[in-house]
């Protein structure tokens, strides 16, 4: 532990500090592109039904990629192009974009298909429009569903950012892979300890903004809450 | 909220209770390693492909001997590698004379072969033995594309000096700290680059960064074949940082018996620099490593 505790290491270019905020911007372009292109893919697919084929094939498939290989070949195919730091950042996120996918499409087509067709035939029977049911009843509905895919994929982005710097890039992988061409045990534990802080961090800040954006209709926690506090009022009218 | 705070506090606090525990090297084993008895000797290389296929003649010329030979091939750069000889994880190991001393003593002064063959005897940790070097030499050059080398007149690492804040040097990631590395090239020749990327120990990565334009100087192998292949200019070492590299043998002295002797001995008077990049130039077209050690073996008579 003492590299994480050496001063030295929290100033300058490879410090610290950089270093996460490397890795959390790889991670979270990452997680927005992957969101835009998830999340109405999935909204679509749920809606309509056409092109469950994509869920159940390629969104599966793509989880099987791995990811380290993938990346250089995607190095050897792009950065030829881009004869800057481009040429590693695009594969990089390219990576990562396509291991974000998954979760979040299959979770958004899950959370769209779950919502109660009572509910959905409720609203159209009290002459909501299409886009409207959609908006209203179930986008909301879905979206503990869609905040769940979005914060596991967002989980899997930020542990495996760290293969950036596999390809010269920064991030907390850079701890990684430093410390293990130079045998330096505490550099690696160091990057292993921050990514899994990190990892945890996102996830428990993203458990809590699902709490506060999922409507309290839809939770059983804040139901039980909410009568809690009636029972507490009852006494006092009675 | 409280709950789960919480939650988040104590998976934190069982992380780092985790990662505090290892406090030694989490790779070491107190144990011998299995099969450290008898005439079996474990082949160990280093993670490119000239140490592997170096590794993979030793194994083959010992096992024409009919000497039991287990292979651990590609397991990491010079400071993991020594630690795994010195521990009995492996017991033989191709490596390169001049790295190896400055490995050792980082303060040597050695540069011709047989200065670094005298030093190296001398600084060799003890246990471990060296045989015989052989000719073959495999130096870490720096090399820059042949349109670099015009532009800014480059003839030797010394003409870099006034362009260095200009170009991104790649590397693989130890040479970050290492004397035969980006230390070194700061104190021996005063470059400052204007970045280190890096990379790979001048595997493909290295040289599509070099031909694609996102490192101007690179750290190549002077027995790559993609070299001469790409029209690369490799930049002479005029101050003699990259000291001689002659591939030597080095073994767990236990092991070191008269016939693996005998037999690494040969091998290492057979090959020549010339037979490295030609062997290099079919492992690079994906040919088969073992293949490639094997005939080699067998038109020098010792498969």
């Amino acid at each position: 532990m003492n590299y994480l505790f050496d001063p030295r290491h929290w100033t300058g270019a490879d410090s610290i500090p950089t270093l996460i905020g490397e890795h959390l911007l790889y991670s979270l372009i990452a997680l927005a592109i992957a969101a835009v292109i998830a999340v109405p893919l999935g909204i679509y697919i749920g809606v309509t039904g056409k092109g469950v084929f994509l869920i159940a094939g390629l969104a599966n498939a793509l989880r099987a990629l791995p990811s380290v290989g993938l990346l250089i070949l995607l190095v050897l195919l792009i950065s030829p192009a881009f004869p800057s730091k481009m040429g590693y950042i695009l594969p990089s996120l390219i990576v990562l974009v396509l291991l974000a996918v998954p979760p979040i499409l299959t979770n958004t087509y899950a959370g769209v298909r779950a919502v109660d067709a009572a509910a959905v035939d409720a609203a159209r029977g009290m002459g909501f429009r299409t886009m409207k049911i959609l908006t209203d009843v179930q986008l909301p509905c879905s979206l503990p569903l869609v905040l769940s895919g979005v914060r596991s994929a967002l989980l899997q982005i930020i542990s495996t950012a760290t293969i950036a710097a596999y390809i010269s890039l920064g991030g907390l992988g850079r701890l990684l892979i430093d410390g293990k061409a130079q045998n330096d045990y505490s550099q690696m534990v160091a990057g292993a300890v921050l990514v899994a802080l990190l990892a945890l961090f996102f996830d428990q800040l993203l458990a809590f903004i699902t709490r506060r954006v999922v409507s309290p209709g839809l939770t059983r926690r804040t139901i039980k809450s909410a009568s809690a506090a009636e029972a507490v009022k009852t006494p006092v009218t009675v | 909220m409280k709950k789960y705070l919480t939650g988040f506090t104590l998976a934190a606090v069982a992380a780092i209770t985790l990662s505090a525990c290892g406090g030694g090297d989490p790779m070491s084993s107190s144990s011998t390693p299995a099969g450290g008895s008898g005439d079996s000797i474990i082949v160990g290389s280093a993670d490119f492909p000239e140490s592997q296929l170096i590794a993979k003649i030793y194994a083959e010329a010992l096992k024409a001997k009919g000497i039991q030979v287990t292979e651990k091939p590609s397991i990491g750069s010079r400071e993991v590698t020594i630690p795994a000889l010195k521990d009995g994880s492996i017991d033989l190991m191709p490596e390169y004379g001049g790295a190896l001393l400055q490995y050792l003593d980082s303060a040597t002064k050695a540069v011709t072969s047989e200065e670094v063959t005298k030093d190296l005897a001398t600084k060799i940790p003890s246990g471990l033995t060296l045989l015989t070097a052989s000719d073959a030499e495999d130096k870490d050059v720096l090399a820059v594309k042949k349109e670099t080398a015009d532009k800014y007149k480059l003839k030797t690492i010394e003409d870099i000096k006034p362009v260095a804040k200009e170009l991104v040097l790649g590397g693989p990631p130890e040479w970050k700290t290492r004397l035969n590395g980006v230390a070194g090239l700061k104190s021996v020749y005063g470059l400052e680059f204007k970045e280190f990327s890096a990379l790979d120990a001048g595997g493909p990565l290295t040289l599509n960064a070099l031909l694609s334009g996102q490192v101007q100087v690179a750290d190549l192998f002077s027995t790559d074949p993609a070299l001469k292949d790409n029209n690369l200019v490799a930049l002479e070492d005029n101050k003699n940082l990259f000291l001689s590299e002659n591939i030597v043998p080095v073994i767990n002295a236990k092991k070191s018996t008269d016939t693996v002797k005998e037999t690494l001995n040969k091998v290492s008077a057979a090959l020549t620099t010339e037979d490295l990049i030609t062997m290099n130039g079919r492992v690079a077209k994906f040919e088969d490593i073992g293949e490639i050690a094997k005939e080699w073996l067998k038109s020098k008579n010792l498969g």
